[in-house]
């Protein structure tokens, strides 16, 4: 601590001896930049420092794989390991798709915990602390992804293509759960209480990933389902993903995904950030 | 300009409640403020709306001469702000919530490490800094909390209740903190349902009560505003308090008695023949007493006769309503 000032009438500068604080203007696109990076370099450390919350990315999509491959294989495909073949890049695709809800679990927990009054009372741009989390979110979505990938290559998936084929289908599927966490925050905002954002995500998360080709496909299901399913983004960044690994097209349902996270980011960004400067 | 807050007319209604009804305070640079009021007063919100977490419904507020509406920014680059639970991230290390608050505020890695060390050092967390904040005490909770808020070396500093909910222990330590930083010069609000918290650090107090201001001034105006001194009888059975609370209202001369939340019969304007003929009266009446006296008034009274309810004491909060009541009905009884 410093030593104490004079408490005597000053005429324009409060009396602290020591240099009085940087000029911090929140405006701009480079604070923002870096106070999101700071506030994602938080969302980082809390998870080095409760590996436990890693459970959800690591060992559910592990879970997943097997119930599907073993359980429902057989049956679906006629033999487990061609089933795995169809359904690896969907379940890659419905992983990432479900870690993407834990964004907004974690922000409404954020609220709870009365740490974003303090973020509030900082001179920060109001959007830092929602990018901030999301940025960190990147990297469990990045780590659920590739444990998928690599738990799928020891069951005996073959990749058809090369590793830039790999990590474009990653990186298709990051994209996709990037622009689809805003759903989730914008709902956090709304929504105080963590557990309801649990529930009211999961009644967006299921017809999202069941109501869509990863499991099975389209043409089996019925016209009604199946009409949603075909237009479904899902599908669409399950079709991507699967023309990057075993073949088929490409360019045509990445346009879809692109068209539909455009649109989904053009929605609920802005709403995420409104409603979260509106309590400021 | 020597106010470090201004606040002027200041409204604001959540719905149909109306949480703060016109209020008008100043405080000056380098002051410590204490903003009293029981639950509800309003005190939170006011805290709230000057470091720019709500907007106001109407008034004007200035923080070192900056608008908090027109210029949040600025404010809050120049605030710090300690609420009432601890807004620290848990999960992170007391080291790791100071840098990223540091960081936030723009300073350099190196800056925010140096500041970082000195207020966890001064603030006794050096040893714990590397631990995680889910592992500390209450206490420490809190220091880490106030420590965070200076990190900025803030030029006012707002605390609502910074020691709710703290044992006393504790407490003291906090308020420790908080004198030397006002001696440092830093402005204070302090916000506090303790009468002796605010005694301790305040220079000002303002009382408020269903978004008014009720009272202002030095805890010595403020006092001497109440008035006289005070006569306090402390019945041995607790079942004696409302004749013993007879027998002073028939010898105070028309001042009705109220019986406190820590179970006294208390009068105001007493003198030593009023403590004589109480004091007579009970012995033939044969309702003994434990304690029985005469007192300068304590901003407890300050409280109840302004606010018309006790001060929550930090040791008794359970049964302080029940009690509330009884002082009331007795006020009733005896007009």
């Amino acid at each position: 601590m410093t030593v104490a000032a004079t408490v005597s009438a000053p005429t324009t500068e409060p009396p602290r001896p020591s240099a009085p604080a940087p000029v911090r203007d929140p405006g701009g696109v480079l604070p923002l930049l870096r106070q999101s990076g700071s506030l994602a370099w938080r969302g980082i450390v809390k998870t080095v420092n409760s590996p436990e919350a890693l459970i959800d990315v690591t060992l559910q999509p592990v879970i997943f794989l097997l119930l599907f491959v073993y359980v429902f294989g057989g049956a679906i495909a006629g033999d487990t390991s061609s089933y795995l073949q169809f359904a690896l890049p969907g379940v890659l695709v419905q992983t990432v798709v479900f870690a993407s809800v834990g964004t907004g679990i974690n922000l409404a927990d954020d609220r709870h915990s009365r740490i974003f009054d303090r973020f509030r009372s900082l001179p920060i741009s109001r959007a830092a602390p929602l990018l901030g989390a999301i940025g960190a979110d990147l990297v469990r979505y990045l780590i659920s992804g590739v444990i998928m990938l690599a738990f799928g290559a020891v069951l005996g998936f073959r990749f058809h293509t090369g590793p830039l084929g790999v990590l474009a289908g990653l990186a298709v599927t990051l994209a996709f759960s990037f622009a689809l966490c805003w759903v989730f925050t914008a709902l956090a905002m709304v929504v105080a209480d963590p557990r309801s954002v649990q529930g009211m995500s999961f009644m967006v998360i299921m017809p999202l990933t069941f109501g869509s080709n990863v499991f099975v496909p389209a043409s089996t299901m019925p016209g009604w389902l199946r009409g949603w399913a075909e237009i479904n983004p899902v599908s669409r960044v399950a079709d991507t993903v699967r023309g990057l690994y075993v073949g088929g097209p490409v360019l045509a349902p990445l346009l879809g995904v692109l068209c539909w996270a455009a649109a989904i980011m053009a929605v609920f960004a802005p709403l995420a950030v409104a409603l979260y400067r509106r309590r400021a | 300009m020597d106010c470090a807050i201004r606040v002027e007319g200041l409204v604001k209604r959540f719905g149909a409640t109306m949480a703060l009804a016109g209020v008008d305070f100043t405080v000056r640079r380098g002051g410590v403020l204490g903003l009293l009021g029981p639950n509800g007063a309003g005190k939170t919100t006011a805290v709230q709306i000057l470091a720019t977490l709500l907007r106001p419904d109407a008034g004007r507020v200035e923080v070192l001469g900056l608008d908090v509406v027109t210029e949040p920014a600025a404010v809050r680059a120049r605030i710090g702000l300690t609420g009432q639970y601890a807004a620290v991230d848990e999960s992170l290390s007391g080291r790791h919530n100071m840098m990223l608050v540091g960081r936030l505020l723009g300073l350099s890695r190196a800056e925010a490490s140096a500041r970082a060390d000195r207020l966890l050092d001064s603030f006794g967390l050096a040893d714990a800094a590397g631990r995680r904040a889910k592992t500390y005490s209450g206490g420490m909770r809190r220091r880490l909390d106030l420590a965070v808020s200076l990190i900025g070396r803030p030029d006012v500093l707002f605390l609502d209740e910074p020691t709710t909910g703290l044992d006393p222990r504790y407490r003291n330590e906090v308020l420790d903190q908080v004198r030397v930083l006002a001696a440092e010069g830093v402005t204070v609000l302090l916000t506090t349902q303790y009468l002796d918290e605010a005694e301790q650090l305040a220079d000002e107090l303002v009382v408020i009560d269903h978004g008014r201001v009720i009272g202002a001034g030095t805890p010595a105006t403020l006092k001497a505003e109440v008035g006289g001194q005070r006569l306090h009888v402390r019945p041995l059975r607790r079942a004696d308090l409302v004749p013993i609370a007879a027998v002073v209202a028939d010898q105070s001369g028309g001042i009705a008695p109220v019986i406190d939340a820590t179970g006294e019969v208390v009068v105001t304007s007493a003198d030593a023949a009023m403590l004589h003929r109480v004091s007579a009266r009970l012995e033939a009446d044969r309702l003994p007493v434990a304690e029985l006296g005469l007192r300068l008034p304590s901003l407890d009274d300050v409280f109840l006769t302004l606010t018309g309810q006790p001060a929550e004491s930090p040791t008794t909060t359970d049964d302080s309503a029940g009690t509330a009541g009884a002082a009331d009905s007795l006020q009733e009884d005896a007009a």
